[in-house]
């Protein structure tokens, strides 16, 4: 059932997860996992609330720990090890529901915060880095105003930049427009796209089918702690062979 | 009207119009104004009574008003000072500013200790070990829930029970517990310890410009130049050296029992050491609640998203999350430091000469109760004030510029 795409390549997976189990409490969350993200592959994560798509992508940059498995990103296993914690973390960026920016600091500060103290960058080309970053993700002219003084979709494109300050080479979504308002989800979007043509590796937690069907080149559907069902986007929403995904689609298309 | 011209959310605006206030008791205009009146009438009545009552009764009792006693000579015993005191000569002025430095050397001592002890206790009760967690979960559950006044007769009562001075404790060399309080010797000033003083300024200040340095060193190339080993080598060893080079001067005052007390050395009298220690301890109980409230306040997301962008624990609470919980923390910690200002006022009780204390001595032997009382209140006043308008600049310098 939990069938993966193996990389097309000979080179390693950039993410690699094999029968990875996690419990909180009593509680099975993640119930043998086997995942492999090749380099420069977009994944998008889709399943009901509650099946255990954001925990597995937590997983990959150690958010939370499993407990059972094995998972290697860019060639670095995860384990206790606070040495291969800094390496993946440097290498993995991430954008929350939520933004997570930083309210005290200015956008600029929030894009050059990790680039300084993290990669050890000189503050002049940090703040360039950044500027340029936040030129790709349209908002420039914001560079000196605090998180709450921007809107929802303005503040998620700087969580976007302020990630890939860190010139990352893989990037985590999880569920990135869930938290704004309809008319705001299509600028964030439309900025993931951007990443996604420059070939970025992406996993994507979320429920907005046609990115995934224009960005993905692989569609996961979990549920209760497991991988159902894979494929491309046409496979996956056009021919759905069980029947949680058929139950799922129809949960979700019905509102659109 | 040529700056409003231009922004275009004015085109077509015409001003609010003005609420005509009618003469109705339905209108909620008048009836404010109305009440108002009514409340100052009120006030005004009240202190006009007591005023003409007070002045009735004091010339009845043929006592003069007016501050003129505090140039008198007072016969209050005062035990502990640190201006010279001679009963019968001083007067009642100079009693009353070392009741004011008595109360200073409490509050000042007080604020920082229970600051520190507060800080530390609260982040303990965040600490993922069981034992600190719960040690300090039951600190803070007891003693915010004993009378602070018991507390304080508790210190001075188990002071009290230490041995007398010839059975004191003797912990280290130097120091005795008993129940004349606490003797520690004093290191006995020489005039070459001017160079010392000066080369520990000079160490900070040298700390300092290189932690700038480092700063503009790292803005420029990225890497950040050691601060802490060469700041610790500038402000403690560099002195040391100057110290060592001068020939090592040194000499202590060391307390010693002669006879039935001990001579030399610097004493923390009982009443002293109880009431600091019981308002620190009690206070610390109300400041570690507001320090673990205000980190919790601090969504985990922070923490989550720092930690992704590979930044490490004790970086992120420095930069990320105190930063934000000091916005929480400051407002209810002023309360605090008031509160134990205030309440260091039950020295009283313990027999600590602080400045009601002494006041209420003056009051009886002078019969000038309002003067004095009034005096208190000034005193205290100021002080709250001073610390309200630090804390509150303080708070408006840490405030979060938002929308």
């Amino acid at each position: 059932m939990s069938a993966t795409v193996p990389p097309s390549s000979d080179e390693p997976p950039a993410i690699l997860l094999e029968h990875v189990n996690k419990w909180y409490g009593s509680i099975h969350v993640l119930r043998d996992v086997n995942l492999s993200v090749g380099r420069s592959e977009r994944v998008v994560v889709c399943g009901p609330s509650g099946s255990g798509k954001s925990t597995m992508i937590r997983c990959i940059n150690r958010l939370e720990a499993h407990q059972e498995g094995r998972i290697v990103v860019d060639g670095t296993e995860l384990t206790d090890d606070l040495r291969s914690l800094d390496t993946i973390r440097r290498e993995v960026g991430m954008v929350f529901q939520n933004f997570n920016l930083f309210p005290h600091l200015t956008i600029l500060e929030n894009c050059t915060l990790a680039p300084i103290w993290v990669r050890k960058m000189p503050k002049a080309e940090a703040e360039a880095l950044a500027m340029d970053y936040l030129i790709r993700v349209r908002i420039p002219e914001q560079a000196n105003k605090y998180p709450g003084q921007l809107s929802g979709g303005q503040q998620q494109r700087v969580a976007i930049a302020r990630a890939l300050c860190m010139r990352p080479k893989i990037m985590l979504f999880d569920e990135p427009t869930s938290a704004l308002d309809p008319e705001m989800i299509k600028e964030v979007l439309d900025t993931m796209v951007g990443l996604a043509e420059t070939g970025m590796t992406m996993v994507c937690v979320t429920h907005e089918m046609g990115f995934a069907r224009q960005v993905a080149d692989r569609v996961v559907f979990m549920d209760r702690g497991e991988i159902v069902e894979s494929g491309t986007p046409a496979e996956m929403f056009g021919n759905p062979q069980t029947d949680r995904l058929k139950l799922f689609l129809s949960q979700i298309l019905r509102g659109h | 009207m040529s700056a409003a011209a231009g922004d275009p959310r004015l085109a077509g605006a015409r001003r609010a119009p003005r609420r005509r206030m009618r003469l109705s008791w339905s209108d909620p205009k008048l009836r404010t104004i109305v009440w108002q009146v009514v409340i100052l009438g009120v006030l005004a009545a009240i202190v006009c009574y007591l005023a003409a009552n007070t002045s009735r009764n004091l010339s009845a009792r043929h006592i003069a008003t007016g501050f003129g006693f505090l140039a008198q000579p007072a016969s209050i015993p005062i035990g502990e000072t640190l201006l010279s005191w001679t009963p019968s000569v001083d007067t009642y002025g100079r009693a009353m500013l070392i009741g004011v430095l008595n109360t200073l050397k409490v509050a000042v001592v007080g604020v920082v200790l229970a600051t520190i002890w507060g800080t530390l206790i609260g982040i303990g009760r965040l600490s993922g070990n069981w034992l600190i967690a719960r040690l300090t979960a039951i600190y803070v559950e007891t003693l915010r829930d004993v009378p602070v006044l018991l507390q304080l007769l508790f210190w001075y009562t188990l002071l009290n029970a230490l041995p007398g001075p010839r059975q004191a404790f003797h912990p280290l060399p130097g120091v005795f517990l008993s129940n004349r309080g606490i003797k520690i010797p004093l290191l006995e000033w020489q005039p070459s310890h001017i160079w010392v003083l000066l080369a520990a300024v000079v160490g900070v200040v040298l700390t300092l410009l290189w932690r700038a340095r480092a700063a503009r060193r790292q803005a420029m190339s990225g890497t950040r130049p050691a601060v802490w080993p060469i700041g610790l080598l500038l402000i403690a060893v560099f002195p040391v050296a100057v110290w060592a080079a001068l020939g090592a001067p040194f000499a202590l005052d060391v307390p010693a029992l002669r006879g039935f007390n001990f001579r030399g050395g610097g004493t923390i009298t009982p009443e002293y050491a109880a009431l600091t220690l019981g308002l620190v301890v009690y206070t610390a109980s109300y400041i570690a609640e507001i320090v673990r409230s205000g980190i919790q306040a601090v969504p985990h997301g922070q923490w989550e998203a720092a930690a992704a962008l590979g930044l490490h624990r004790g970086f992120v609470l420095r930069h990320v999350v105190l930063p934000q919980a000091l916005r929480v923390i400051v407002p209810p910690m002023t309360s605090q430091y008031l509160n134990l200002i205030k309440n260091s006022s039950l020295a009283i009780a313990i027999g600590y000469q602080d400045i009601v204390s002494i006041t209420g001595t003056m009051l009886n032997q002078t019969g000038q109760s309002i003067e004095s009382i009034a005096l208190v209140m000034v005193v205290y006043l100021v002080f709250s004030l001073s610390i309200s308008a630090f804390m509150n600049w303080y708070n408006a310098h840490i405030a979060l510029v938002e929308r």
